[in-house]
């Protein structure tokens, strides 16, 4: 079967759902529902174990079980058709696939072993002391200020200084880094006005991306030499390497943006748990999972069936688009007990801020390390974190970032 | 139910039983057994699930997955010939009475 054009929806077929499978008129993608999706994630859950959505033809998953299955389930949920509203197979994306993100087994497989192994624990260990010195440098300075707008003068500073000095990039512009990735994901949602503003700078952004991911725009001593040594010994073709560090540059920036942001909002309001973290320091890594857990940073992401299947006994046909609300279902209390409390002892193992599975966060090493550098530089100086006004909430069609959070930070 | 039985690097036994399909890693989380972390919840990404097959049971178990070995690179103890990353132990019929035995530490 072909379909013209005219009668997709958001780029994708649009589907006739299965008998039993409650229906919602709700447009997820809503701004008001971006800002702040709790009340949304709790009627998801309610509602069923699978939702039609019929303003966008897709289904939605969002009780934990669920939600972690189909994710995970990649021979029959697929990535290699977007992990989008847009079917890959239907209509060009915006972008050349990525290459990693983007792809099924077994072109996966290939492409993930050189990533996983260029951002192993290992390789995120010897970052340590850049990442510690940069987040004291930081923390020093802003301590100076008084009161401070944390997500350009913290959240957005520190992985735009470490990062692309990880990656061994010579080209700097922090401002492209953070925009390329709203696009990247925004892109994941809807033809809406998120969408479409994000993408008004692609035209500036998207080149400039390309030519800071070649061979000779790297430093022979970062993550991106690492990829590009898996082009000398045959494993990638030398565009593919190009593309592997594309990778970095859309999934690396935005996320741990987001991570740090979210995490200082979370210290800033529950001041009971910013002081059990200062009284014990061990607890940092724990501090960021439960971060991960209540604010899910990546919020949704789909995937296409690629064969006729079933979600929880619901036939589910060829070609439908399935969004995975990893929001919801860390937020879930059938999984979770008291999932509305951010406590730092909860020791949240098993969420899946990162996913889960084959295509599961490659970075996840680099993000919690930057993470225990922040975190470590803050608790060694600072008292108290305390809010300077109202958090205001930055609308993504994936992303749950803060656009703008004013704190004071209290020296020791 | 599968049984797992985990010893800890101190000696003392843990038994735990798992259905078809859970890992050696995740059967330990939801029992809450001490010595596997598995921070990045099976990925293939942390090394802190790592574990050593019993000899009796290395059969069993079967050979490491593709990837294993570059991700045990990274384990905080002693890796050797039975070294296996525990999330990616599924658990099957003819692993019941599995045991395996836990390093002294994981990160
Ligand atoms: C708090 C920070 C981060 C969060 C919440 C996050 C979240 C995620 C999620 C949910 C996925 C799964 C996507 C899917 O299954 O479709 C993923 C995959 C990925 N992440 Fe992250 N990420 C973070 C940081 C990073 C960093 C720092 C990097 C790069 C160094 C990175 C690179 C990637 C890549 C390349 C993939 C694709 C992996 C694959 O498909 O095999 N991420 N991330
Ligand atoms: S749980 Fe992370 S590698 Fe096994």
């Amino acid at each position: 079967m072909s379909f013209s054009q005219a009668t997709l929806i958001e780029g994708h077929k649009p589907i006739s759902p299965a008998s039993g499978i409650p229906a919602w008129d709700i447009d997820p993608y809503d701004v008001e529902i971006l800002k702040d999706p709790n009340a949304y994630y709790a009627e998801l859950r309610a509602l069923g174990e699978v939702v039609y959505i019929p303003r966008y033809s897709i289904l939605t998953v969002g009780r934990f079980e669920t939600t972690r299955k189909v994710f995970s389930d990649h021979e029959n949920f697929l990535s290699s058709r977007g992990v989008g509203l847009n079917d890959f197979k239907l209509e060009d994306p915006w972008r050349p696939p990525s290459i990693i993100l983007e792809v099924d087994q077994p072109d996966h497989t290939r492409t993930r072993k050189v990533m996983s192994r260029a951002l192993s624990p290992k390789v995120a260990k010897g970052f340590a002391d850049l990442f510690h010195e940069t987040a004291d440098a930081l923390v020093d300075r802003l301590l100076g200020q008084g009161s401070i707008e944390a997500v350009a003068d913290l959240a957005e500073a520190f992985p735009t200084t470490v990062f692309p000095k990880a990656v061994g990039m010579k080209d700097v512009n922090p401002r492209y880094l953070v925009d390329y990735g709203a696009m990247v994901f925004n892109a994941v949602g809807p033809d809406n006005q998120l969408r479409r503003d994000a993408m008004s700078h692609a035209g500036e952004i998207v080149p400039w991306i390309n030519a800071a991911c070649a061979r000779d725009r790297l430093t022979k001593d970062g993550l991106g030499a690492l990829v590009y040594a898996s082009a000398d010994d045959g494993t990638l073709s030398e565009d593919e390497a190009g593309m592997l560090v594309r990778s970095f540059l859309s999934a690396g920036v935005d996320t741990t943006v987001t991570g740090i942001g979210n995490a200082l909002w979370c210290l800033s309001q529950n001041p009971d748990q910013w002081d059990a973290l200062k009284r014990d320091p061990s607890l940092i890594r724990a501090t960021f999972e439960e971060v991960l857990r209540y604010t899910s940073p990546v919020h949704t992401f789909g995937r296409t069936a690629g064969q006729a299947t079933e979600i929880a006994g619901f036939p589910v046909e060829e070609g439908t688009k399935v969004t995975c609300v990893l929001g919801a279902a860390n937020m879930d209390p059938d999984k979770w007990g008291d999932p509305e409390k951010f406590r730092i002892d909860r020791k949240p193992v098993g969420h899946i801020a990162f996913g889960a599975g084959i295509h599961g966060c490659v970075g996840q090493n680099i993000a919690r390390a930057e993470l225990e550098a922040v975190l470590g530089a803050l608790i060694k100086k600072v008292d108290r974190i305390e809010p300077a006004g109202d958090a205001v909430w930055r609308p993504s069609n994936a992303i749950r970032a803060l656009d703008k959070l004013p704190i004071n930070l209290i020296p020791n | 139910m599968i049984k797992v039985t985990y010893v800890a690097h101190d000696g003392s036994r843990t038994d735990a039983e798992g259905e078809l399909g859970d890992t050696v890693m995740s059967l330990a989380i939801n029992q809450g057994i001490d010595g596997i972390i598995g921070e990045c919840g099976g990925s293939m990404m942390c090394a802190t699930c790592h574990c050593y097959v019993d000899e009796a049971w290395v059969g069993a178990t079967g050979p490491r997955l593709d990837g294993e070995e570059d991700m045990l690179e990274s384990a905080a103890s002693e890796v050797n010939e039975r070294s296996r990353l525990s999330c990616q132990i599924k658990l099957t019929e003819e692993m019941d009475g599995l045991v395996v035995h836990l390093p002294e530490e994981q990160v």
